[in-house]
Parts: structure tokens; C-alpha cells; sequence
């Protein structure tokens, strides 16, 4: 299947248009407010929220005793928030860390749903199969409904993130001046919470509990590779989002037997990955090239210097020497020298070199930088 | 009870107490997180291990996932060490798509091979009975009772010789190295052993579970105690009867073992954490209430001794000038007339002698900078606490 043909599958077919919408639109919101939950330090929430909703989406079975997507949305945003807030009450009012409160309300409720679940499987109830879904995942599961849901959610989030920036923004770098500006903190930071358990409560018939935090984190966490700025930020989050559904979602409607979940998460990834590598700001190649340069820059500063000390004990700068008494210093290389004879620096002549006026100038200078470095 | 229904206690327990040794290390060291980790990224090296041997207890498959746990550690901690994200979003990014390797394989191969994601991650206790391991003919016993068991003596083994080392490691990390014990070698020994002992749980209990048996216990032994021998005690504890508890409350439900033992766990922590004394919540929001009313308190006597006028110390006073609410006022007044701190003579307050030396000593240490030294002396003067 070629890529004209994909294309065009996607606005025929109901089932294939109605995924590549939904995990595009989950991809953008995801990353929108994952940009949040990764600058508020709070990265694993999306697991430990997305295992304490599973209680929440048994429990509603139990009540209603059919499935109803919106009805688990509902149980399952209950309990993701009770967990949340437990999660809050146990880092703030005993001396246990965060990490200890989040692994805690992630196993125990998950277990308690567990529970709940083998529960239902032994009641006599057609309706109870495919509860386990919500673990796993099933795009296929998409109904138009439910994007059009998405979609209704993603339009308030974005309303109400325009509506708070400026405060969310101030709260996001510096909690304690927003606190001293008046502005509600706590009002602040349940809001922008809740619609991160709203996130992630929606993507967990798409992605499954497992992968939910991956889906959340991963565009956030490219997308900070590339700007300082977190308005540029949360848009670019929210692209890499909406783009590694749609190609998740091609790669795996293109192929037997892949999950879709997971594919979009592999995607997802692979931006992460790309963005490590090659960021300009803060990638690990750019990094890594910088400091080659500096270090080179270093060499051949020292090589200059130690040629600068030869010189100065000659009346004449230019007076040429032989190459061979660098020997015995190790900074220099043929390279090194062909640089330094490239800036003009100093003059290579078969076997010797000889200083020139701007070579001994800068070098000059340079020891002068270096003596009021350190006396500072 | 049936010989099925001890041995499925028994390897509960073995579970529990494998689960608790490293799982207290791990709470300690603000690592708890890394066993979610863990727990979910060995699913490659499982399936990767039963694509070669077809068996889901063969001790290869413990050691393939074993090695993906430790290679999951070694990546968060590299991704950690560029700056380029915080360590919990390194977690976060590392664990799903190593997990999401590990279905696609599943899902790739799923024709010819008999392998559940539910099973590898949600485990079923009941079952564990059946799969015996025959030595030379005889029966002597379920196959993961003797691999826990093993990791278990293991894991005990490496606790009693190196008890020294890894709390030194764990309190302080610098004071370690500078002993010449590297704390380093005993990060990833702990790793190591928190990732074999997830795998051997894995078929008993699940893979998500584990999380469970190893933070749960510790969590809760924590609010208790700050003492790691007692702490390692009552989290093993913990983890043995709620692993009893459990079995025996899914036997009434007819649910999971893994789900209720979970359950029980969350009920003994819920419970602790509401209750515990010193720690848990009741008596950290007493306290709080009991410091805000003594500050008041405090606030009131040091006010009484700037003030010579009638009308400065009038009780009415309290309520008017200080904006205070009345029934906060009444308990002020009332908590420093029990502890003799002042007298009411027509609804005018003063101070008494002890109420003098009171706030001459608590006006000097707040004037140096001795806060903490107010707590003693409230020990001292005060008859009544707020």
C-alpha cells in the first residue's frame, strides 16, 4: 500500500478516519498539557493517574451495569482524582516523597481494580467483556462519539489554558510569587491538574493504562529540546503529539498484528530521540560538537601561548624557529599548526615557524585574559 | 485447608518478604519509583526469553528480564545524566516504549506463541500450585515456590553481609564512599537484586502487583518507625499478613489473589497513615492545631506584657483589636488561665509571674534565633498543651 492510497483510505474509510482523528487530536492535547505536567515536575502522574482511574471504570460498571464510554470517562476521572489527591495529601502532610506516594496510590488502587474486575468477571452479565481493554488499549475501539468528545474536551482545555496563561505560566516558574501576587495558587493548581487527569483519562481507551504516560511525557519532553519559550513549547508539544497518531496510526493499519498504542508510543519515542540527538540548543550532537570545538580551541590557544614564551625571548618576534622544539610540548599537531598558520598567526617555513605581529599580539592578550581571570 | 491452598500461602509470603527487603531500601533511597519501572520493562526480555526456551519459568527467562531491569536503570540514568529532562520524566520515557517493544513483539508473533500479556503482568496465584517441579521423578513442590525461595535466601544472604554498607550508602551516600564502601556498587546490587525479584514475582503475583508488595509495606512501616532494622521488620510483617489477609479475602470474594492481597495492603496503609501516631494524619493535623493555638497563645502573653493600659488587656480586647474570633480567643484565654499564665480580675487580664518568665525566655530565644528552643520550653512551663 503506497502512501497516495493510505491517504486516501483514511478520508474514505470510517474506521481508519475515525482513529488517525482520534489519536491526532489525543497526541495534541496530550502534549499540550504534558508540557505542564513536565515543567511542574510531575512526569509520573500520568501512570499513577492513568492505573487509579481502573478502579474508577469498574466501579461505573458495577452501578450502570452496561458500558458506556462516557459513564467510564466519568468514574474513571473520579477515582484518577481521588488518587491525585491522596497522592498531594501523603507528600504534604506525612514525610514520605513523592515517589514512594505515587508508586503507592499506582499499585494499591490498580490492585483495588483489579479486584473490582475479577469481580465483574464472575457475574452473570453478557456486557462485562472487553472491560479489559482499558488496560491495554484499542484505538479500533474508537467511535465518531468519542472524537467528537475529545475534541469538545481538547476546546475547553485550550480555552481555559488561554483564559489562566499568564497565572499557570507565573504559578509553573515561581509558585511562591504567584502565591504573593494575590493569585490563587490552590485554585491554580487544581485546575491545571484536573485537566491533566482529563488527558489522561481520555487516552486510556486508545493507548491502555500502561503506555498513557508515555503518550503524555514524550512530545512534552521533545518539545522542551527545542525552545526555552513555553508558549512555543506547548504548541510544539502538542504537533509532535498530533503527529506521532497520525503516524502511529498509519504504520500500524499498514501492517499486521500491531497494536496501535504502542506503535504511537515507539513514535512518540523516536521524537524524543531525534530531539535528544539533535537540537541545536541542547541536543547531545550539537554538545558534543561544541565541545570539540572548545577543547581544540583550548589546544591551539595553548600551543600559541607556549609559542608566545619562545618568541618573547627574541628581540626579533619573527625570528624563526625549529619546529622540532615543540616536541616537547604535547598540545600541538600538524592540524593544529596548519590552523594557526590559516589565522595568520605564525609563518611555516619547511622545517620552521616563526611568529607573526598579529600571532604575537593575540597571544599576548591571551595571557593577559587569562591573569585577570584568575585574579578575579 | 487444602496442601494447594498453604503452598499458594506460602509462596505468598516468600513474595511478600522478598518484596519488602529491597522495597525498603527503595523507599529510603527515593527510588521508589524505579521498581514501576522495572516491573513493566522486563516484558522484552521475557519475551524474548520465551521465544528461545518456551517456558515461562526457565531460569534463562529470569535472567533476560533481569537484564532488561538493570538495562532499564542504566538508561534512566544515562537520559538523567545528560540534564537534558528530570530524572522522573526519564522514568516516564524509558519504561513505555520498552514495554511497547515488548507487545509489538508479542503481537508479531502471537501465531506461535502462547504468551499473555494479562499473564505476564497480572499473574494468577491460584494457578501456581500446578506447575510442579519434578527432580528425578519426585514431586518436591511448586516451581515458584523454589525460585522465590531461592531468591528470597539470596537476597537475605546479600542483606546480612552487606547490612553495614547499604544503610551507610543509603543515609548518606558521601560518608560511604569516603569509608571506601562504594555506594555505586551498591546502587546497582540493589538494582539488580529489585529486578530478579520482580521477574521471580512476576508469575506468582504480576508484574504490576509487585509495585504494590515492595513500596506498600515500607510505606507504611515508614510512618511508624524511623529505625531501618525495625522498619525492615514491620514492612516484612506487613507484607506477610496482608499477603494471608488477601489470600483469604479472595477466597471469600472468589476474586484475584493478586487484586485483594493489593487491597488489603492499600487498607493497612490507608489505615496507618490516618492513624499512626506522631506520622499519620489525624495527629499531624492535631498538632498543627495545637501550634497554631499555643503561637496564638504566644502572640496574646507578649502582647499582655508591652501593654500596661486597662483597655490594652481588656478580654473584650481579644476579640476587637486582635481580630480574633471569638471561640479562638475563649480557647486562648482559657488555655493560659489553666496553665497559670495569667489572671482575669474584672475581665482584665495580666500576667502572672510564670507568665512574665514566659515570655521574657520566649522573647530572648526569638531575639537570637533559637525558634527550636521554644518547643522545650513549652515542655516546661506549660501544664496544658493547646
Amino acid at each position: 500500500m503506497d502512501i497516495q492510497q493510505y491517504i486516501e483510505l483514511v478520508f474514505t474509510d470510517y474506521t481508519l478516519r475515525t482513529i488517525t482523528l482520534g489519536t491526532a487530536v489525543l497526541g495534541a492535547i496530550c502534549g499540550m498539557l504534558g508540557s505542564f505536567a513536565v515543567l511542574r515536575k510531575q512526569s509520573l502522574l500520568g501512570d499513577a493517574i492513568s492505573h487509579a482511574a481502573l478502579p474508577g471504570i469498574a466501579i461505573a460498571f458495577l452501578i450502570m451495569g452496561t458500558k458506556n464510554s462516557s459513564i467510564f470517562l466519568l468514574g474513571a476521572l473520579i477515582s484518577g482524582l481521588i488518587g491525585t489527591f491522596w497522592i498531594r495529601g501523603i507528600t504534604s502532610k506525612t514525610h514520605l516523597k513523592s515517589d514512594t506516594a505515587l508508586g503507592l496510590i499506582l499499585s494499591l488502587f490498580f490492585g483495588f481494580g483489579m479486584l473490582l474486575l475479577t469481580y465483574i468477571q464472575k457475574m452473570p452479565n453478557a456486557n462485562q467483556a472487553g472491560l479489559e481493554s482499558y488496560l491495554f488499549g484499542q484505538a479500533a475501539t474508537l467511535l465518531e462519539s468519542d472524537v467528537w468528545l475529545m475534541v469538545i474536551v481538547t476546546a475547553i482545555s485550550l480555552v481555559i489554558l488561554l483564559l489562566f496563561w499568564k497565572e499557570l505560566k507565573l504559578l509553573l516558574f515561581d509558585a511562591d510569587y504567584t502565591k504573593t501576587l494575590g493569585f490563587n495558587t490552590k485554585f491554580l493548581d487544581i485546575l491545571i491538574t484536573t485537566f491533566i487527569v482529563i488527558a489522561i483519562v481520555l487516552g486510556l481507551q486508545t493507548v491502555g493504562v500502561v503506555l498513557m504516560s508515555a503518550m503524555l511525557l514524550a512530545p512534552a519532553a521533545a518539545a522542551r529540546q527545542w525552545t526555552n519559550n513555553l508558549s512555543v513549547m506547548v504548541i510544539l508539544a502538542a504537533i509532535f503529539g498530533a503527529f506521532s497518531g497520525v503516524l502511529g496510526t498509519a504504520i500500524s493499519a499498514s501492517h499486521n498484528n500491531l497494536s496501535t498504542g504502542p506503535v504511537i508510543v515507539l513514535v512518540a519515542g523516536v521524537f524524543v530521540l531525534v530531539s535528544f540527538i539533535f537540537s541545536p540548543g541542547r541536543g547531545l550532537l550539537f554538545r558534543e560538537i561544541r565541545f570539540r570545538k572548545n577543547r581544540n580551541d583550548l589546544q591551539l590557544h595553548k600551543t600559541l601561548s607556549f609559542m608566545y614564551n619562545i618568541a618573547k625571548t627574541h628581540e626579533d618576534i619573527a625570528h624563526p624557529h625549529a619546529i622540532k622544539i615543540l616536541n616537547n610540548f604535547q598540545g600541538f599537531t600538524r592540524k593544529s599548526l596548519q590552523k594557526l598558520e590559516d589565522k595568520d598567526y605564525v609563518k611555516i617555513s619547511g622545517n620552521m615557524w616563526s611568529m607573526t605581529e598579529s600571532g604575537y599580539n593575540t597571544a599576548s592578550n591571551l595571557y593577559d585574559q587569562l591573569i585577570t581571570e584568575e585574579n578575579e | 485447608m487444602s496442601s494447594a491452598q498453604i503452598e499458594i500461602q506460602l509462596i505468598a509470603s516468600l513474595v511478600a518478604i522478598a518484596c519488602a527487603i529491597p522495597g525498603t531500601f527503595l523507599v529510603l533511597r527515593k527510588m521508589a519509583l524505579i521498581t514501576d519501572a522495572i516491573s513493566h520493562s522486563i516484558l522484552p526480555g521475557i519475551v524474548i526469553g520465551f521465544f528461545i526456551t518456551h517456558d515461562l519459568s526457565s531460569p534463562l527467562l529470569i535472567i533476560l528480564a533481569a537484564a532488561s531491569g538493570v538495562i532499564t536503570v542504566i538508561l534512566v540514568e544515562f537520559i538523567q545524566k545528560t540534564g537534558l529532562v528530570k530524572e522522573d520524566t526519564a522514568i516516564g520515557l524509558v519504561f513505555p516504549a520498552l514495554f511497547s517493544i515488548g507487545i509489538i513483539l508479542i503481537a508479531q508473533n502471537a501465531n506461535d506463541v502462547h504468551l499473555d500479556i494479562d499473564a505476564v503482568l497480572l499473574g494468577e496465584l491460584a494457578f501456581a500450585p500446578f506447575d510442579r517441579l519434578i527432580l528425578e521423578g519426585a514431586d518436591v513442590g511448586p516451581k515458584s515456590l523454589w525460585i522465590i525461595g531461592s531468591i528470597l535466601l539470596i537476597t537475605l544472604g546479600l542483606l546480612f553481609a552487606f547490612f553495614k554498607e547499604l544503610k551507610v550508602s543509603t543515609f548518606d551516600a558521601g560518608l560511604a564512599s569516603a569509608l571506601g564502601l562504594s555506594p555505586i556498587v551498591m546502587h546497582y546490587g540493589l538494582m539488580t537484586i529489585s529486578s530478579i525479584t520482580t521477574v521471580g514475582a512476576f508469575d506468582a503475583v504480576g508484574a504490576i502487583l509487585v509495585i504494590a508488595l515492595m513500596i506498600a509495606p515500607a510505606a507504611t512501616a515508614y510512618l511508624l518507625t524511623n529505625d531501618l532494622k525495625k522498619m525492615l521488620l514491620l514492612s516484612v510483617l506487613f507484607g506477610v499478613s496482608s499477603a494471608i489477609g488477601g489470600y483469604w479475602m479472595a477466597h471469600a470474594l472468589d476474586t484475584s489473589i493478586s487484586g485483594s492481597m493489593t487491597t488489603v495492603l492499600g487498607l493497612v496503609f490507608l489505615f496507618v497513615y490516618l492513624f499512626a501516631p506522631d506520622k499519620g494524619l489525624f495527629s499531624v493535623l492535631y498538632r498543627q492545631k495545637q501550634q497554631r493555638i499555643e503561637v496564638s497563645l504566644l502572640t496574646f502573653l507578649l502582647h499582655l506584657g508591652n501593654h500596661k493600659e486597662e483597655e490594652e488587656r481588656h478580654v473584650k480586647h481579644l476579640n476587637e483589636h486582635i481580630n480574633w474570633q471569638k471561640v479562638q480567643s475563649k480557647s486562648v484565654l482559657d488555655l493560659a488561665l489553666k496553665n497559670n499564665m495569667i489572671t482575669i480580675d474584672n475581665d482584665i487580664v495580666s500576667l502572672t509571674n510564670k507568665g512574665k518568665n514566659f515570655t521574657t525566655e520566649a522573647i530572648d530565644y526569638i531575639l537570637t534565633n533559637k525558634n527550636s528552643e521554644i518547643e522545650n520550653m513549652k515542655d516546661r512551663f506549660f501544664l496544658f498543651r493547646g
